[in-house]
């Protein structure tokens, strides 16, 4: 079945007006031996047919909603109220907010987002989002080599793989280098920043867990004239320090944490936080507030000759749709918890973690490899391959144990706890494990 | 009392005007006995807490369902945003996606097999619709598949020690902004391609630039003036014959969705809007995905990883050593892939051919009823998903689209493309009905008779009116002061 | 439209005037009435050292974003700072107040290869 509204006596009448006979004949335009093939799809299905199969195939599914799973995402409580607040129809259906009268409603969700994201990062100016948190690095490490005018970035092996990868492909695309600050004892080690480095990336909590003083990083790199960008936990802001306070000229993150599904990776969205003075050189959109002819307050896109449908070629970036919905949801969750609240989730997921380090490194033969202090993630060395003992959990159906890649070391395994954790999940996990392991 | 200083009438108060100390909303679950500078370093803790927004959920259900009234979607009113695709977004799919929420991209892939399984066959049903050999799904929007496409060009044109020499990339002056936009970020120079007297790309100024010098043409078909290419075959042997790449912006694909590939006219890369063309809803600017689709010279290039089938299962394949590497984490907007995925299955090919059709026919219609009511078409033949049209000579594309505001629809896109002056481009894809395109156009000869008067000070009742950009861009205030 | 006839000027709509052994360079009355409103002035650095023709400079409205050329070469000496908060200067006053930048010429007798008052103006009513 599909959603076109054309009964016979309305395809009639159109086709008459507009001088064709039949609908193949609106594409005479086009190479007539192309048009109309024959495709290898499925047979149509009807809504409830289709649902059906959804949930078969669904069903080939374990659900990951009280997982241990780390490494970017994790399983925290989405509350009811998140989900049909933000993909309410007059959001969820509109374009980008390009015509600010009709449009308010969303551009004043974004100013607020923007003072939250501003907020939870001590910087000054966010923009609206970002596809995801590795695309908001890649990001700002493309805008800190605009504004430094250099060629060269080093990044802390303590930023998640995945996110360097991504980094490599976008710094590759321009021919800029990319070297990277190995981890001593689990956290950056001291380096020295040559003239040529346009960027420092260091990440707090690190890919290990831990958390890391980043001061001195960022004092190098400003030293030496360049840039310093904190990829940061967005819920641990709850807590730690602002990225803000300690040199961070831009903080990027993956918003996640903050009322968005898994979603088996996508989509969540990417913040970004920088400076006053590099306001300019953002990618991705931005809205100010102003007033109408009425001398109303009222909310607009701003700074607009940045992106590529004005500035094409010379585009601060490429970047036009980007996560609105999913930085909405991000909104919602943060002012239906408040700041109490989200110490909360942040306090309860970190002593979850602890207590879940305890229980696991009792265990014969595992060793805890993430130095202290760490935030709600940690990483283990088990007596066994990683990959095999996270399916032999899932085979007692628990989610645990991410297999860390080999640059990090042999047999390392990442684990998370939340908010979502009870003491009898924490147990559940250990004795899983102990088994797995005997 | 004393009333409150107020610069500026304020009719919406922002959710920290509504805020009150050590009230509170949602509660986590009870939080065990903690002391956090034990656990995490004091040196480490913020001295202060954010300042969130203190609300109690009624309050922060009336804010945002306040905020969604003073919001304009489709679902409220037609939305005719030329090149943006606006059309019905099934409520069944995000029934759909709610299926799919609580899997971790981590959890191992035997406990993900119904995912996996989904978006392999995406990748096969992409493919064919578009003609291509592979696709990945790893691109998180339109502009993201651009820069993944174009960058597989590059990396092929370097396999074969090409690179060097190729480093142009060409695109019609009729392009969409993120199209040198994207070429840039790839790290390549651009030459603009002039269009003929009948909107298509200029052929023999195509010709002059193409060389072994050029890596790539980029082209959207139907183009921006939503006109069919009809060189495209000539413009695709010219381009290969020098050893060029012919890449398709999929942005306008919803005209010829399934009716025509670009594989079969001679694209090497296609990348797709799944929120323009397959119902993904824009969500006020995204999350969006943007698949892409390559012949098979190129699949080696593919980001990784690549969802594969291996007997009866299905897997993630990284093993793929030319591989442009990552372009984001995880494996792509798997949301909006379920979304897609549930589109295609409902139409299949009948679904989908008749969808493009009607698309067309919309827009030749309203084409056909703008005509009527004093609106001039550049380029008028029959048109494909969208037309380009302009106002009566001597009134102002600004200030119909304020006039429509007031009228209660969301206008056309406004001043693009570049090359048509006061441009107006209308989209108004197969799922509005005869009567909605009636009545918009009539609303669009109204606003004339209204005048010009009247039209300079459109908006009125709309929950703002025209606001000052100047104030936002001299000195932006782009959060709220606490 | 005011064309200054003391003034030097570009196809690219530039205006260069010689300040003692400098030259100093803004966008012409046509170029703000096209460009509508300035709200953003993207300076050189001084001590930039530029060929001409090259890209030096942006001008953005709300709008738009316009590269500004060097009309001649040489090495940037000075930029007019007051541009920073008064981005407004190039539409009330571009020929005085909303000057953008002073270059040291290299090319000695280059500003003489501008097009004179009477030139640029047929040359803007031919547009």
């Amino acid at each position: 079945m599909d959603y076109t509204p054309h009964t016979p006596q309305d395809l009639e009448a159109m086709l008459a007006k507009v001088g064709a006979k039949d609908l193949r004949d609106l594409f005479h335009d086009l190479p007539q031996d192309l048009i109309f093939p024959e495709l290898d799809l499925p047979e149509p299905l009807t809504e409830a047919e289709m649902m059906r199969s959804l949930r078969e195939l669904a069903a080939k599914n374990a659900s990951a909603a009280t997982s241990f799973l780390g490494g970017g995402l994790r399983a925290h409580y989405v509350p009811a109220a998140v989900v049909p607040l933000a993909a309410r129809a007059e959001f969820i259906s509109a374009y980008t907010p390009y015509q600010p009268e009709v449009s308010q409603g969303l551009l004043q969700a974004i100013f607020e987002y923007q003072t939250m994201i501003s907020e939870l990062t001590g910087l000054p100016v966010s923009n609206a989002s970002l596809y995801d948190g590795s695309t908001a690095l890649a990001e700002g490490v493309l805008l800190a080599l605009r504004e430094t005018g250099r060629n060269k970035v080093l990044v802390s092996q303590g930023v998640h793989p995945e996110y360097r990868e991504v980094l490599k492909t976008y710094l590759d695309a321009i021919g800029a280098e990319l070297e990277e600050i190995g981890l001593r004892d689990g956290k950056a080690s001291s380096v020295q920043v040559s003239a040529d480095v346009g960027v420092v990336v260091g990440a707090n909590p690190n890919f290990l867990g831990a958390i890391e003083n980043l001061a001195p990083l960022a004092d190098a790199a400003h030293a030496a004239g360049a840039l310093f960008v904190a990829v940061v936990d967005a819920l641990s802001l709850a807590v730690l320090k602002t990225p803000g306070s300690y040199g961070a000229d831009i903080a990027v993150g993956e918003g996640q944490p903050l009322g968005n599904a898994m979603a088996f990776g996508g989509p969540q969205f990417g913040f970004m936080a920088v400076r006053e003075n590099l306001v300019r050189q953002l990618p991705g959109r931005l809205v100010a507030e102003t007033s109408d002819v009425d001398g109303k307050r009222g909310y607009i896109l701003t700074l607009q000759a940045r992106e590529q449908y004005i500035r094409r070629g010379k585009a601060k970036s490429n970047v036009t749709t980007n996560a609105q919905l999913t930085a909405l949801m991000g909104a919602v969750y943060l002012a239906a918890l408040g700041p109490q609240g989200l110490e909360e989730v942040a306090t309860r997921s970190v002593v979850n973690a602890h207590e879940l380090a305890k229980r696991l490194t009792a265990i014969p033969g595992v060793r805890q490899v993430t130095p202290e202090p760490y935030f709600c993630e940690f990483v283990l060395e088990l007596p066994k391959n990683p990959v095999q003992v996270r399916s032999e959990l899932a085979g007692r159906g628990i989610h645990a144990a991410v297999p860390v890649p080999a640059e990090y070391g042999e047999n390392l395994a990442l684990f998370a706890a939340t908010e979502v954790h009870t003491k009898k999940d924490l147990a559940g996990l250990e004795a899983a494990l102990l088994e797995v392991l005997a | 009392m004393i009333a409150e200083k107020k610069e500026v009438n304020v009719e919406s108060p922002l959710i920290f005007e509504r805020s009150v100390p050590g009230r509170r909303g949602v509660r986590p679950p009870a939080v065990l006995e903690a002391d956090l500078s034990a656990l995490l370093g004091a040196e480490n803790l913020r001295p202060e807490p954010p300042k969130l927004p203190e609300v109690d959920e009624l309050t922060l259900v009336r804010h945002y369902t306040g905020l969604s009234r003073r919001q304009l979607g489709i679902d409220v009113a037609f939305y005719p945003l030329g090149s943006c695709t606006m059309k019905y977004n099934p409520k069944v799919h995000e029934a759909a996606v709610a299926l799919f929420a609580d899997l971790h991209p981590y959890q191992a892939p035997e406990t993900a097999q119904g995912a996996l399984q989904l978006m392999y066959e995406l990748q096969r049903d992409l493919s064919e619709i578009t003609g291509m050999d592979a696709t990945t799904l790893q691109p998180a929007a339109g502009a993201h598949g651009e820069l993944t496409g174009i960058l597989m060009i590059r990396a092929y044109h370097d396999s074969r020690g090409e690179h060097a020499g190729r480093r142009l990339v060409l695109v019609p002056d009729s392009a969409h902004g993120s199209n040198p936009a994207t070429a840039s970020m790839a790290g390549y120079a651009l030459k603009e391609i002039p269009s003929g007297p009948d909107g298509e790309v200029d052929l023999e100024a195509l010709k002059r630039e193409l060389g072994p010098h050029v890596a790539a043409i980029m082209l959207t078909n139907p183009n921006t003036l939503g006109l069919f290419e009809r060189r495209i075959r000539e413009i695709a042997e010219a381009a290969h014959a020098v050893g060029a790449q012919m890449y398709y912006d999929g942005a306008n694909l919803n005209a010829i969705m399934g009716v025509a590939r670009p594989g079969d006219m001679g694209f090497d890369v296609v990348h797709l809007n799944l929120h323009k063309t397959f119902t993904v809803p824009h969500g006020g600017g995204g999350p969006g995905s943007g698949p892409v689709g390559v012949k098979k010279h190129l699949e080696p290039f593919l980001p990784s990883p690549q969802v594969v089938q291996r007997g009866e299962t299905y897997a993630l394949d990284y093993n793929r050593p030319q591989s442009i590497g990552r372009v984001k984490s995880f494996y792509g907007n798997f949301g909006a892939l379920v979304r897609a995925y549930a589109y295609i299955r409902m139409l299949g090919q009948e679904g989908i051919q008749k969808s493009a059709a009607l698309a067309v026919l919309n827009a030749n219609y309203l084409k056909e009823l703008l005509k009527e009511q004093g609106y001039r078409v550049p380029f008028d033949r029959i048109c494909m998903h969208e037309f380009v049209a302009q106002p009566p000579e001597g009134f102002k594309t600004l200030d119909i689209a304020k006039g429509l505001l007031e009228m209660g629809f969301h206008p056309p896109t406004v001043y693009f493309p570049l090359i048509v002056k006061e441009a107006l481009m209308v989209e108004p894809t197969e799922t509005e009905t005869k009567e909605t395109l009636e009545t918009f156009a009539a609303a669009m000869g109204e606003i004339l008779q209204k005048g010009k008067e009247w039209l300079e000070g459109a908006p009125y009742t709309t929950p703002v009116r025209r606001l000052d950009e100047l104030q936002a861009n001299r000195k932006p205030k782009l959060r709220w002061n606490l | 439209m005011d064309y200054p006839e003391t003034l030097r000027y570009s196809k690219s709509h530039e205006w260069a005037r010689q300040d003692g052994d400098m030259i100093a360079v803004g966008i012409t009355d046509y170029a703000q009435d096209q460009l509508g409103d300035v709200v953003f002035v993207e300076l050189p650095s001084v001590g930039k050292t530029v060929a001409a023709g090259n890209s030096i400079a942006v001008v953005e409205s709300v709008k738009t974003a316009s590269d500004i050329y060097a009309p001649v070469a040489g090495e940037v000496v000075e930029v007019n700072a007051a541009l920073a908060d008064k981005p407004e200067l190039l539409n009330s006053s571009p020929f005085e107040d909303g000057w953008m930048f002073k270059i040291r010429p290299s090319q000695p007798g280059e500003l003489d290869t501008l097009m004179s008052a009477a030139a640029y103006r047929q040359f803007v009513e031919s547009q």
